[in-house]
């Protein structure tokens, strides 16, 4: 599927565009201002999780377009094959910093129309591919939750249909054995933790504090990466990660870090 | 053979045995004590039953003295046995003792096993209001440790009896509690004490009408008002059980407090149609409502949903969701909507399964659809024993082999053939709130008695038990088998 998802970009891949997906060309956004009420960037070494064992620290991407008119289509194939698409180099590695940019050739879809009641999307046409420069932003959540939806529209990009990469470090004085993440998501998400896979979340799912919790898990001393994919169709994307142990107690004896 | 050939019929005749299994018979037998990791349970006459794991009895317990109907209760580390000198009788004279006598343990086998000389602690005369046979005894949550003994010949009478000898306390002066009842005895909760007996006639085999009653009271003498206000001695109580189809005539109450949320209750049925009308001993879970008591189910064979109570969520297969064919219904306008009303085919197992992997498959929690990847045939597995109460059972996708297992990382997913092995043999136990637990018999390479829980909405998983927590609670709701 992976191969023919190439081979189909490539055939439909159109002009570039100096532009990432919806988003008009503006002068230089004020990030913290842009996210008020959401998002602070992140401007001290390290963090610890809130009172509940919340993750708030966090590296996020700007959206990827990938346009979906409806929730319907989430199926466990679905979301595992389409969050298996590699849209840049160390997709399922990286550790960003704050600033970096990825190149990513990805799904054109038209402006949002917020004067239609359901998300404008084309009908029975070809996709159209367009070439984006995406940037990753070091941010605090104001909440327990984690706003995406918030986030591309305060950066002004696609809000709708898109992928958000997220990335954290979880900082272990010694072994934590035992714990379990747990995620609450909308929508279709995949979750891993030291590049093992804990958690492939389908269907038309809404946000609930643990709505999903995985096996098991020793978190090591030292470094340990937390990194989730979500996608949306019409919706409004948001996720809220913890660590938990066998009693759905919070976790919260270590640190996050943004590397 | 014999009772191969008995269990065989009943399961294909759709009706499953929940009386014991083994050799279970025994008549008023006492509240059920463990020893040493067996269960035992005293009747009328000398002896009683054993049981390795709660649910196959034989006999094997000794209890010297003869006389009918005792009780027993561990008080640190011995056991205290009380029964009556005699069998009671409605025609003739009513003069009866009950004694207690201690042992060390109750295992006949042990060196240490030795009753004490019994003891009197309270006596009816020839002809007065009050039989002494079938005593009942509670240790209250002061230490105070109670008795109570009596028969339809006259009243209920109670007596406090010295935990540390098992003499009567000095000076104590019995009192009457309750009327023309049998196998009274007493238990407390949550601030009330409650005081059980048994109606109906006894000792009629399939036409004996026992049937358990309880009143309560915030003191441990009473009075004891049922749930209409009529007092125990005014020949009150709230029904607790009754009489079933095939199981006839409950009597001799008996708690088992597991631990804290699985409670069981003991009795004897009179009469077990499918055991040649003989008495036979019971178990039930013992479920509280609005502080009544009342007789749970073990879980009938059947198919159901598997409900989460945190969530609502029910347990499925990790498989996609394949949607189902047939109108969408719109929203109850257009022009489609004015063909005439008919009924919509449910999604069937040949319509998915091909779309299901082959192998293991992962289990989870979704929203409740009913199909077929959500419905769970839930079969007793006689030979593999079972627990206080119930049977192993096996948990199987409806109309396939495809079977709940526990996984060596101590979760849970589904096998594509179920084997019998222990990782596939599912303890379901009510619980004192009416919902329940799901526990494996066994979890491969883990020691830990982990029990099904939603840590996550979506996410059942093995973990220590919490009954203050829907995490750890299960409901089931049955359905028609699809043709």
């Amino acid at each position: 599927m992976k191969i023919l998802n190439r081979i189909l970009l490539a055939a439909l891949l159109v002009t570039a565009f100096a532009v990432t997906g919806s988003a008009q060309k503006k002068g230089k956004i004020d990030v913290g201002e842009a996210l008020k009420g959401y998002f602070t960037p992140v401007t001290t070494p390290s963090a610890s999780p809130d009172a509940k064992g919340f993750i708030r620290r966090w590296m996020i991407l700007e959206p990827i377009s990938k346009p979906n008119s409806t929730n319907r289509v989430f199926t466990d194939t679905y979301t595992r094959e389409n969050l298996s698409v590699e849209y840049f180099p160390g997709q399922f590695t990286v550790i960003p910093k704050d600033g970096d940019k990825v190149k990513v050739t990805m799904e054109y879809q038209p402006p949002v129309n917020l004067t239609s009641n359901r998300p404008a999307q084309p009908q029975g046409e070809q996709p159209k591919f367009v070439k984006a420069t995406l940037t990753w932003h070091a941010l605090d959540s104001d909440h327990f939750f984690v706003k995406l939806f918030r986030f591309a529209t305060g950066l002004d990009k696609d809000r709708y249909g898109v992928i958000f990469w997220t990335v954290t470090v979880i900082n272990c004085e010694e072994d934590i054995p035992n714990v379990r993440l747990a995620v609450g998501s909308n929508k279709a998400a995949r979750w891993w933790v030291n590049g093992e896979e804990l958690l492939l979340l389908a269907g038309d799912r809404h946000m609930g504090v643990d709505s999903a919790v995985s096996d098991r898990i020793t978190l090591k001393k030292g470094k340990n990466v937390l990194r989730g994919v979500t996608m949306n169709g019409p919706g409004m994307s948001e996720f809220c990660a913890r660590f938990i142990d066998d009693h759905g107690n919070p976790v919260r004896n270590y640190t996050i870090t943004c590397n | 053979m014999k009772r191969i050939i008995i269990i065989a019929a009943l399961l294909l005749s759709g009706v499953i045995m929940f009386a014991q299994t083994g050799a279970p018979f025994i008549h008023d037998p006492s509240s059920i004590v463990e020893c040493d990791g067996k269960y035992y349970t005293f009747g009328t006459g000398s002896g009683g039953l054993i049981s390795e794991d709660g649910w196959s009895w034989h006999s094997g317990a000794v209890r010297p003295g003869g006389g009918a109907a005792p009780d027993a209760i561990k008080i640190g580390d011995r056991y205290l046995v009380i029964y009556g000198t005699t069998g009671g009788g409605m025609g003739g004279g009513h003069a009866s003792k009950i004694m207690t006598m201690w042992n060390k343990t109750l295992d006949p086998e042990s060196p240490d096993f030795g009753y004490s000389d019994p003891v009197l602690v309270l006596e009816s005369l020839v002809d007065e209001d009050f039989n002494a046979i079938d005593p009942g005894v509670l240790m209250g949550p002061d230490g105070r440790l109670w008795l109570t003994a009596g028969t339809y010949f006259g009243h209920i009478r109670q007596v406090e009896i010295d935990p540390k000898t098992g003499f009567r306390v000095e000076g104590n002066e019995a009192i009457d509690v309750g009327r023309n009842m049998e196998a009274s005895t007493m238990m407390y909760r949550d601030g009330w004490y409650y005081l059980l007996g048994t109606h109906g006639t006894c000792c009629d085999g399939v036409n004996a009408t026992y049937n358990i009653v309880v009143g309560r009271s915030r003191n441990p003498q009473g009075p004891f008002i049922d749930n209409v206000g009529r007092s125990m001695i005014e020949g009150g109580g709230k029904s607790v059980i009754t009489s079933e189809r095939r199981l006839i005539g409950p009597g001799h109450f008996g708690r088992f407090v597991e631990e804290e949320g699985v409670e069981k209750m003991s009795f004897h049925w009179e009469a077990d149609m499918d055991q040649s009308g003989r008495s036979v001993l019971g178990i039930r879970p013992l479920i509280w409502k609005d502080g009544w008591p009342e007789a749970g189910e073990a879980l009938k064979e059947g198919t159901y949903e598997i409900k989460s109570v945190r969530s609502g969520y029910a347990l499925e297969l990790e498989v996609d969701f394949v949607r189902a064919q047939g109108a969408q219904g719109g929203m109850g306008r257009g022009a489609g909507n004015q063909q005439p009303v008919v009924s919509i085919e449910e999604q069937k197992l040949e319509d998915v399964i091909d779309t299901w992997p082959k192998g293991v498959i992962g289990a989870r929690n979704g929203y409740y659809m009913g199909r077929p990847w959500q419905r769970w045939s839930i079969i007793p597995v006689p030979e593999a024993g079972g627990y206080l109460g119930g049977p192993y059972y096996k948990i199987v996708i409806a109309g396939t082999n495809r079977a709940l297992a526990a996984n060596e990382k101590a979760e849970v997913d589904t096998v594509p053939e179920f084997t019998g092995a222990p990782e596939q043999l599912w303890r379901i136990d009510q619980l004192t709130d009416g919902t329940y637990r799901i526990m494996p018999k066994s979890i491969p390479g883990h020691d830990e008695p982990y029990a099904l829980v939603s840590l996550g909405d979506c996410s059942p998983t093995l973990a220590p038990f919490d009954f203050s927590s829907d995490n750890s609670k299960w409901e089931f709701k049955g359905f028609a088998p699809l043709k």
